[in-house]
Order: structure tokens, then sequence, then C-alpha cells
């Protein structure tokens, strides 16, 4: 995980090794205050010597500055080195999912990968910037703190040696005993925040069936749980304090003693003292921030995971050695085909499939929930790759072509189809990026676009909003079709992409087909009996095999799915909305 | 921790604003702006002070005391060096019987500080915790009062972020923020004083490098949150791309716009290291330049301090001058400090803003006095109110002119009497709607999407409030009945089916609390949903969870079919899924929705030709009015608009 998370790091490499060289010049510079301290008070102010303080003050002041300086570069340097390393990881991610094939997408959620994109990189960039900083700083704070002491008095420094380990065990076993606990707690304060969310979302349930006192109670006792589960795990956490401002006055005391002996003794100056106690200080607070860096760097590994996941994920289609970049006809063989989503799943979701289809025929595809019909023309344009079995298309399988030249000539409109932000116009232009106004209108005329985008005030450059949200499902619909017609394409493939097309209009489009691009191949995947009636031939799927591959009327009479389909629909079920 | 915390709390867009932890936070982030403070601060306290006055004053003193055992070890330092030190150097037997009681004298009051800070860190956990236990239930039975209306109009996202990030900014000012000014002030008070005991020449330095520490931060500050307000800007943007591009990814890859995508991201993601490069490195800046004139100080003060003791102008002696420079450092980091939690404490407020206007928002309001209660048939045909139930309820009607008391049968007859309705005042949604189902009917309503159907239903539960006209059930005005019984005696069905989190028991049992294991099973069977749920792994113990969403489309619908069965309310509010379910789990739930329908009131908003073919009246609707009404029949007969609606072909005139 280190290593892939380093390789990322590149041309900030030189900022990264940086930033902690300096917090360690700072931190010795700062450390070097106290013992020209000592000297102002023993050779200065003892001795009566006022040169001596104004020498030794300007060497201090000269310490501080230098100090200053380091750190502002470090801090530089850091922000630098963080925030670089952020971008990289975001491009590297953000590449890498680009080669994604559609199984890889699959694999992560949508939400997932914003999540890895945003708050994970974030979180990296903090920690990132923490270990750069923080944890050389820190260490190095105790190491010079505790070398000044036992340059000063070994004896003394053996005291904080003492109490070092002792608070650092307690230390160490504070932050073990708080993340089991920590991490106990965690779930439950997610399962009630979910269920607040579940009564946002039913709250027309909750008021329908009368429940909100229900609902109260219920939440009044998730949350009472979590209070004592948080007051216990936070009851560990503030042992911190105590512990540290126990040992802190233990040390001060001991040396006070133990220092005063000595100075009487001549064995140690005043001004010695007086910096040994301020070391304490240093030495015990950066034990403390060590605990806070290893709570928060731990925190981060989560993140780091998943970041990760993301980063070594393999793309699970590749370009063939030597491929073709010509389709030659819109003709589609399936020689035996089986699929399925998962190389380890028992039953495949098409099983041994036939079929042969010429170039410019529309084919209708009717089958229920699950009867595979996407995932048969999903592989058409190689979204995903055959198990077993062969897919020509225009005489040559489909894993010998360059893939952008397939999926050029085999344009799909997806079921769950997107819109970006943008003009209808830059929107309609993914289909072919030199496409002039007038083809792009001609292609929203063939999709029945055209009629409502003149309607439009902006017509053509009216802004699309993300996600497409200020058209209507209709008529983001229509437009995925157009945008897919303006690739001109040998084969077209529909995914129930009329399903919010009232009929009528649903009608007029197949028409234009036929008329306008009756060279290319169109696959049409309906729930609707009509939307596939007028087909050449009609594919009835069922549980991933083909059950019926004929005309509307030769399926009436003899495939008892289809025409279980037709009546239900023509007599019962059918849908009965005005759609726009 | 807090990181992982806003990371589950997260899960929309809009939940990357400066969450605690991330970047922002402090006292480098751009300040939000609200409006009156004061005021906002005087309620959040009232609100802790309300259940833990006496544990905030035991902070307070214990805050009093552990500053004083700080303070007497600093001061000790002074009578270390001048009275126990010094005057024994050089000593042939130095008594040391002096210095070992002075020692256990400061041991007492560093025993005592760390008991205090102990002590306060225990409290500051039940108030913390409790108070936000309290504000979380308080806000909650405030939300589950609210009208529907205001879970149209604010965003989901946003309302949980109140629950994650709203609460947890408030839990760090009240657990942490608050004490440490608490403890600043104190500190810097109390080592004021001191100081000016110990030297007045040297205070006034030490004040002199202060008062330049507080311009160098206020000018860095100022540089930082400018960077961070454009790093804001630009986290927004990557964000809004990412979440375009990863929604869309299956797309990108089908057009083969990979390389588009990518460099439209890259743009951005070099914006955001840029600016994001910036606002740290000013932030980063902060720590140094502020510890470095803390040094800066320091050194100053030795010097001066020095030149005083060896010249004696001042009266500062040796330990005198060890005290103060020790004060020096002290001094210097709470004024940091307070500026830090002077901010976190104003993003505090700005949550408490949002949770606040939630807990000030009006609850539904419910002037019904008409209740729903058991009923039995006397032998003269009178209705007496039973106190078990009897399968017969009627509407106990209370009049107030003449002080009687009138049972009437609930049967499920609704008439809707010339009603207008908007969402707004402004705007009317629904006009002069008239209608009458009596009790057994099933009205259809049909028409585009906007044209009302929903909107109309959820005026007879009384999800909104009509503007003008009148709703009668069972020849009562809605409005004189209690919500709660009104919503009692109404089954609903809605599209986008709900489920919780629980067992498949518990949620059909949902309808009806006190249902029997047997009971919930016999509405299974009627909702046609008794054969999957025993096909599940665990039968009707299958746990379902974010939404049931390990069940299909379909499953959920028999679900909430079943559910509404349990309750056997007499009027049903039936909303047909559009969707696509395959043919079969439609056939279930079409069958499950028409055993549920028998025998009661149904409105049914269809999308299925045989619901609104054997309707007994279909209403169509358009642009909220009712256009059309009258059986299958005679609207086929009249080729008006139910007609085109159902043939699918325009009328040619």
């Amino acid at each position: 995980m280190l290593k892939t998370l380093g390789s990322h790091i590149k041309e900030f490499k030189k900022d990264s090794i940086l930033t902690p060289v300096f917090m360690i010049g700072e931190v010795i510079m700062e450390t070097i205050i106290p013992l020209l301290m000592a000297s102002i008070i023993d050779d200065g102010v003892t001795a009566g010597n006022m040169n001596h303080i104004y020498l030794i003050g300007a060497l201090m002041l000269a310490a501080a500055l230098c100090s200053l300086t380091l750190g502002i570069l470090g801090g530089q340097f850091g922000a630098r080195a963080s925030a670089g390393f952020a971008r990289n990881l975001r491009r590297a991610m953000y590449e890498n999912i680009q080669t994604f094939s559609f199984s890889n997408i699959d694999k992560f959620s949508t939400s997932g990968l914003v999540t890895r994109l945003t708050t994970d990189v974030t979180n990296m960039q903090n920690a990132y910037q923490m270990i750069l900083r923080m944890c050389m700083r820190a260490p190095a704070s105790l190491i010079c703190a505790m070398a000044m002491s036992f340059f000063i008095s070994p004896r003394l420094a053996s005291i904080y040696l003492v109490a070092v380990i002792l608070l650092g065990c307690v230390l160490a076993f504070i932050v073990s005993q708080a993340t089991k606990h920590f991490s106990q707690a965690f779930p439950k304060y997610d399962a009630l925040n979910e269920s607040v969310q579940e009564n946002v979302s039913a709250i027309r349930v909750v008021k329908a069936y009368v429940r909100e006192d229900h609902e109260i109670e219920k939440f009044k006792t998730a949350s009472g749980n979590l209070y004592k589960i948080f007051c216990k795990a936070e009851s560990i956490v503030i042992w911190n304090n105590p512990v540290m401002n126990f040992t802190v006055y233990a040390c001060i005391l001991l040396i006070s003693w133990t220092g005063a002996h000595m100075i009487v003794q001549e064995a140690l100056t005043t001004g010695q003292l007086m910096s040994m106690l301020t070391y304490c200080m240093n030495i015990l607070m950066s034990l403390m921030m060590l605990s806070m860096i290893f709570v928060m760097v731990t925190m981060s590994a989560a993140s780091a995971r998943r970041i990760c996941e993301v980063l070594n994920e393999k793309a699970d289609l590749a370009n063939p050695a030597e491929p073709v970049h010509e389709v030659k006809d819109g003709s589609i063989l399936f020689d035996n085909v089986s699929f399925s989503y998962k190389k380890d799943a028992k039953e495949p979701v098409l099983k041994n499939i036939n079929l042969e289809i010429k170039s410019g025929e529309t084919i209708g595809i009717i089958g229920g929930t699950g009867s595979a019909k996407s995932s048969l023309v999903n592989l058409i344009s190689r979204l995903y790759d055959v198990t077993e079995g062969r897919l020509l298309v225009g005489g040559v399988d489909v894993k010998n072509y360059d893939m952008e030249a397939l999926r050029n000539q085999v344009a799909v409109v997806l079921q769950n189809n997107v819109l970006f932000s943008g003009t209808i116009l830059e929107n309609l232009r993914w289909g072919d990026k030199e496409a002039t106004e007038e083809e792009c209108r001609h292609a929203c005329e063939l999709a029945c676009a055209d009629e409502f985008i003149q309607k439009m005030p902006e017509k053509y450059d009216t802004y699309i909003e993300q996600g497409g949200t200020n058209v209507s499902g209709g008529q983001k619909q229509r437009l995925c079709i157009a945008r897919a017609l303006l690739k001109k394409p040998k084969i077209l493939i529909l995914d129930d992409s009329t399903s919010a097309v009232d009929t009528a209009t649903d009608a007029r489009i197949r028409q234009a087909f036929a008329q306008s691009i009756p060279g290319t191949t169109k696959l049409i995947i309906a729930q609707r009996i009509s939307s596939v009636e007028q087909a050449d031939k009609i594919i009835v799927m069922h549980d991933g095999q083909i059950n019926g591959f004929a005309s509307h009327e030769e399926l009436l009479a003899g495939n008892d799915i289809y025409r279980e389909v037709y009546e239900a629909q023509v007599s019962g079920s059918g849908d009965f909305d005005e759609k726009k | 921790m807090a990181e992982q915390k806003n990371q589950n709390g997260n899960k929309g867009p809009a939940g990357h604003g400066p969450g605690p932890g991330g970047p922002g936070r402090g006292p480098r982030g751009p300040r939000p702006k609200i409006e009156n403070p004061g005021k906002l601060f005087k309620r959040v306290m009232g609100y802790t002070l309300k259940d833990y006055a006496l544990g905030w004053i035991v902070v307070v003193i214990c805050i009093f005391a552990s500053v004083y055992a700080s303070l007497q070890g600093t001061m000790f330092m002074r009578t270390l060096i001048d009275s126990y030190i010094l005057p024994l150097i050089g000593r042939e037997s130095p008594d040391f019987g002096p210095l070992q009681g002075a020692i256990m004298r400061v041991a007492c009051f560093y025993a005592l500080g760390v008991a205090a800070s102990f002590t306060q860190s225990r409290i500051l956990i039940n108030i913390g915790q409790g108070t936000l236990r309290n504000i979380r239930n308080d806000m909650f039975e405030k939300m589950e009062s609210l009208p529907i209306k205001y879970f149209d109009t604010h965003a989901h996202g946003d309302i949980m972020s109140m629950y994650t990030n709203d609460i947890d900014t408030l839990r760090q000012m009240i657990s942490q923020s608050i004490p440490q000014m608490i403890n600043s002030a104190i500190t810097v008070v109390s080592v004021f004083v001191c100081m000016l005991v110990l030297d007045i020449p040297l205070t006034l330095v030490t004040l002199f490098m202060v008062g330049i520490m507080l311009i160098a931060t206020k000018k860095i500050g100022g540089l930082s949150s400018r960077y961070f307000l454009a790093q804001q800007k630009a986290i927004g943007a990557v964000n809004g791309c990412v979440e375009e591009t990863m929604t869309g990814q299956k797309v990108v890859k089908v057009f083969c716009h990979e390389k588009e995508s990518l460099d439209q991201f890259n743009a951005l993601n070099d914006q955001l290291f840029e600016s994001a490069y910036q606002a740290n490195r000013f932030a980063n800046i902060m720590g140094p330049v502020n510890a470095q004139l803390g040094n800066l100080s320091y050194v100053v003060c030795a010097v001066v301090g020095g030149i005083l003791a060896i010249t004696g102008v001042s009266g500062l002696t040796l330990g005198g001058l060890a005290s103060f420079l020790n004060f020096n450092k002290s001094f210097n980091m709470p004024i940091n400090q307070v500026s830090m939690q002077f901010n976190s404490i104003i993003m505090a407020l700005a949550g408490a803003d949002r949770i606040f206007k939630l807990m000030d928002e009006k609850p539904e309001v419910d002037q019904g006095y008409v209740e729903l209660v058991n009923a039995v048939r006397g032998a003269d045909g009178e209705l007496t109110e039973a106190k078990e139930r009897t399968g017969l309820w009627a509407w106990k009607h209370y009049h107030k002119a003449d002080n009687t008391t009138t049972y009437v049968e609930l049967t499920g007859d609704v008439v809707f009497d010339g009603v207008d309705f908007g969402y707004n005042d402004d705007k009317m949604i629904l006009h002069d709607i008239v209608l009458h189902a009596k009790p057994g009917q099933k009205i259809a309503f049909v028409g585009a999407t906007g044209a009302g159907k929903t909107t109309i239903t959820n005026l007879i539960n009384r999800f909104y409030d009509i503007q003008d006209g009148k709703i009668r059930y069972d020849n009562i005005n809605v409005n004189k009945i209690k919500k709660a019984d009104l919503r009692r005696s109404l089954g609903i069905v809605l599209q986008d089916t709900h489920l919780f989190t629980g067992t498949v028991m518990e949620n059909i049992r949902y309808g009806k609390m006190d249902a029997t294991d047997s009971e919930v099973k016999k509405a299974a069977v009627l909702a046609n949903a008794h054969g999957f749920i025993q096909r599940l792994p665990d039968g009707y113990d299958t746990m379902l969870h974010g939404d049931g969403a390990n069940l299909s489309q379909g499953q959920r619908q028999l679900l909430a079919i079943a559910r509404a069965a349990i309750a056997d309310p007499p009027v049903l509010i039936l909303d047909e899924a559009t969707s696509s379910i395959d043919t079969r789990t439609e056939k279930l739930v079409q069958q499950g929705m028409d055993a549920l329908m028998k025998g009661r009131t149904n409105f049914v908003i269809a999308h299925r030709l045989s619901t609104v073919k054997n309707s007994d009246c279909i209403i169509v609707l358009e642009q909220g009015r009712i256009i059309e009404r009258g059986t299958h029949d005679e609207l086929m007969e009249q080729q008006g608009k139910y007609y085109q609606l159902y043939t699918g072909n325009a009328v040619t005139a």
C-alpha cells in the first residue's frame, strides 16, 4: 500500500524531502535557545557581565530568526508536497478510472468512487502533511531536547528518560484502549444517522401510519445508548491530560529538588536548572504530540486503503496487438456465446446464445427483468467480454477490433442514460465532435427532439444542468438517441430508451429510423410490445436464453411467453400515462 | 475520528463543507457569516445550562483550581532560586529542610491541579455528550412533528448534515472550545497579574511583543482565509466534475470520451492544487511565525531582564527573572489559542443556527377534535363507545354548541367540495375539485405527470391543507378530525416504497403495531407477498437494510401492500408504480392490490389500463382541473382527452 501511494509523490519528491529537513532544522534552532538562556543567567546575570548578555542575546535572536525562516520554509514545502501529492493521487485515480471497463465500474459504486476521489484524498493530503511536518518534528524535538539535557547533566536527564518511557507506555495504552472503544462506538453512530436518514426519506410513511411517537421512542433509545457508549470511550481519552500533567509536575519537583542539591554542591548552575525545566516541557509535549499523530495517521489508513483499491484495479479489457480499425458492415453473429459478470459465477447470465443478424435489420428484444436483455446487447460493442464462444460484428471477432473504432460504429443508448452539464449542442457533439449545427439538428429531428428544443428559450444553446435536471425523462431519452445517431453508426442499440416517451412519439421515432437510416442495424430493447411489433424479427429472452426469434406474427402464433406478454399488455396492465 | 464520522455522514455531494478535521478548520478557514452570534451563543449555553448548570459550575471551579496550581508552580521557581538555592550556595552544611517543606507544599498544589483537571474533563464528557443527546432528541422529535412541506422544501442532505456535521461542531464547542476559552481567559488575566507583581517594565516588553504577534496573525490569517475561499471553490468544482463523470462513466466509455473527460478533470485538478497549496502554505506559516515571535519575546525579555537584574533598577531578582520567563511563555500560548477557539465557536454557532432554525419551525397544526373510537351498535341501532377492539369504528363528534356527543359510523365516504390548493398561496395547483367517493367505490385519477393526481390524494390525509373549499369524510369536515385519527383511517401505498431497517415481520407490522405473527402472515398472503418472503434466507425474520436494498422493486411493493393490508383501513390511497417491473411480478403486485382494494373506498393514481377500466369513476386531470369524469365506457364515447390517452392517438378534429 505504501509503495503504491509512494509512487505518486513524483515531482514533489524534492518538497517531500526538504520539508522534514527544514522542520528538523527549526527544531534544532529552537532547542538551542534555552541553552543560550542558561548562559545569559550564569555568565551574564550572575557574573554581572553586560556584554555577555548582549552577545548571547544577539545569538538567541539569530537562532530565533533562523528557526522562523526554516519553519516558514518547511511550512511552504510541506503545503506544496501535500497538495501536490493529493493532486497526483486524484489524477492517477481518475486516469485509471477512465481505462476501466464496464465490469471494473460495476465493482465500485458511483458514490464510492466519488468519496475516494474527494474525501479520501483530502484525508490523505492532511495525513501526508502531518507526516512530513510533525512526524519528523516531534521525535526530533524529543531527541534534541533529550540530548541537550544529557549534555547539561546526565544525572538529571536520566529522570526525563524514565519519565518518557513511563509516559510513553501509559499514552500507548490509553490510545489503544480508546481506539478499541471508539471503533465500537462509530458503527452505533452510523446506525443512528441511518435511522434519521430513513425517517427523512420515509416521512410520508411515518405520518401516514401515525408512527411519529414510535419513531421518536426508537430514536431516543438509540441516542441514549450512543450517549453511554461515547461517554465510556471518552472517559478513557481524558486520562491523557491528568497523566501528562502529573508527569510534568513530578519532573519539575524532582528536578528542583535534585537540582537544588547539585547547585549547592556546585555541580550545576542556576541557568542550567532553568533550561533543564524548559526542556522538560519540550520533551513531554513532543511525546504527547506523537501519540496524537499516531491516532490521526491510523485513522487515515482506511482512506489510503480505499484509494489503493482504485489505483490497483486493472482494466480487464485491452486492445488487441494488431487491431482492426474498420467495421465492414452491421451484421452480428453470436456463435454459441455464454457470459457471466463474475468469473466464478455458478450460473452464467447468458447461455449458449446463437444468433445471426443481417446488416440493416431491425431487431426487437423483449423479456422480463433479469432475462439478460441488456447483457446481450452490451457484448456487441464489447462493453464486456464474452466468457465462452465468439461474437462477430461485420464478420470480425469483436476482440480483434480497436475498441474505439468498434464503439464508434456500434452506438449504444444505455438504459440509465446521462446528459452532462453543458449546452444541448455540446451534449450532442459527444457523438461527433465535428458535427455542424445542421447535422445536429437533423439527428434531433430523427429522434423527435427538435420539436421541444425549438420551444426552449435558447434552443440548441439551452444549458443542461448537471444530471439533466431541467429536461424531462422523455426529453432526455430523445436527446440521448440523437446523440447516438450523430455517430452515424453501423449498428444502433436502444436499451429501453423510449420508456418515458409517449407511444405516438415512440412510433414516429421508429418510423424515422426506418426511412432515414435503413442501412443501420437497429436493436431495440423494449417493455412495450408496440415498440417492437413492426421489427423484422423479435428476440424473446427468458432466463438468459433465447426463447424465440421470429417476426411478431410468428411469435404470436408459436411463442407462449410472447403471447402472454402481448395479451397482458393489450387487455390489462399496459401503461396508462401521457408521457411527455 | 471526526474524519471518519464525516465520511459516513456525507453521503451526498453537498457534504464537503469545512467539516471538522478537514481543511478550512480552525483559525485558517473562512469564517461563516452569521447574524446575531451573541443571541445564538446565549441560546446554546442556555441549552446546556438547563440540564448541566451544576456541572458547569464545578467545571469553572476546576479550571480556576488548575490555573492556580500551575501559577503556584511557576512562582515557586522564584522562591526556589532566591530563598532556597542562592542562600545555600557555599554553605558548609546546607540545610535542605525548608526546601523539602516548600516542595511538599507545591506538590500539594500540583496534586490539586491534576485532580481538578481530571474532574473537569470527566464532567465535560457528560455535559458534551449529554447536551448532544438532548439536542438530537429534541431535533428528532421536532422533525417528526413537522409538516410534509418542510421535507419538500429542504434537501435531505442538508437535514442529515445537521445531525452529523453541525452537531459535531457543536460538541467541540461545548466540550472543548468553551472550556479552553475560559481557561485561556483566566490564565491570561492571572499570568498578567503575576507578571506585574514580578516586574512592570518586563511586562510592558511582553505586551509589546504580543501586540506584534497579534498583528502578524491577523495579516497572515487574512491572506490564508482568502486562499481558503478559493480552495473551497476549487474543491466544489472538482467534486462537481467527479460526481458528474462518475455517474456517467459508462456513457463516457460508450462514446470513447475518456480523453476529453480527463482533460477537463486535469484542468480543474490543477486549479485545486494551486489554491490548496496557497491556502495551506499560509496556514502552515502561521504556526512557526507565532512560535518564533513567542521565542523572540522570550529572548528580548531575557536580555532586558538580565540587564535589569544586574543593574537592580526595578528590584528584579534572579529567581524573579526565571519565573518571569516562564510566565512569558505561558502568556503567549493562551493568546494564540483564544483566536483559534473563537473561530471554531463561530463555526459551531453557524451549525447551531441551522439546528435552531429546525427547532423553531412550526409543527403541523392540528385543531381537530373529532376522534376515532371503537364502537358497538346497541339494540336500538345507536352507536356507543367501546373500550375493546370491536371491528366497528365510529367518529366521536363533540358539539360544543349544545354540549352533546354524537357517534358517526366510519364508512369511508369522501367528498371534495370546490377544493382549491397550492403549495404556496400565490400559485394554485388544483382548481375547484369536486368529487364524491361513496363507500366501496374505486376512483381512478389519470392525467399527465404534474396534472395534480398525487396532490389530490395528499389532501385527503391532510399532508397539506387546502386553501379553499371543503373535504368531508363521512360527512365531517376533515379539519375537525384529529390528524392522527384521520390518518389511521386511511391506508396508503406510495409509488416509491420505503421500508425501514428491521425484519420483514417488523416492516409489515408497521401497519398495526400490536398485530400477531399470524396476522402478519395473513396480510402477507393477501398481498401476494407470502411466497417470496418464504424464499428469503430467514423468511419473515430476514433483516432489511438501507430501504430494503436487498429486495427487488416488485418485492418491496408487495411488502408495502402487506403493510397497508394489516392496517385494514376503510379508505385506501394507492399510487401505482410506473417503473417497469417485469410482467410476472407485476401480475403479483396487481393481484395483491386488487385483493387489498376489495371492500374499501379506493383512490387510485392509475397507470394500468386494467385498474382504470374497472373503476367506478375515472377522473381525468389536466393542469389541476378535472376535465372529464365518468366510467370507461362513457369516456370512450365522449372521444375526449381520455379517449386520446387510451388509444395513444391524437384526436384529429
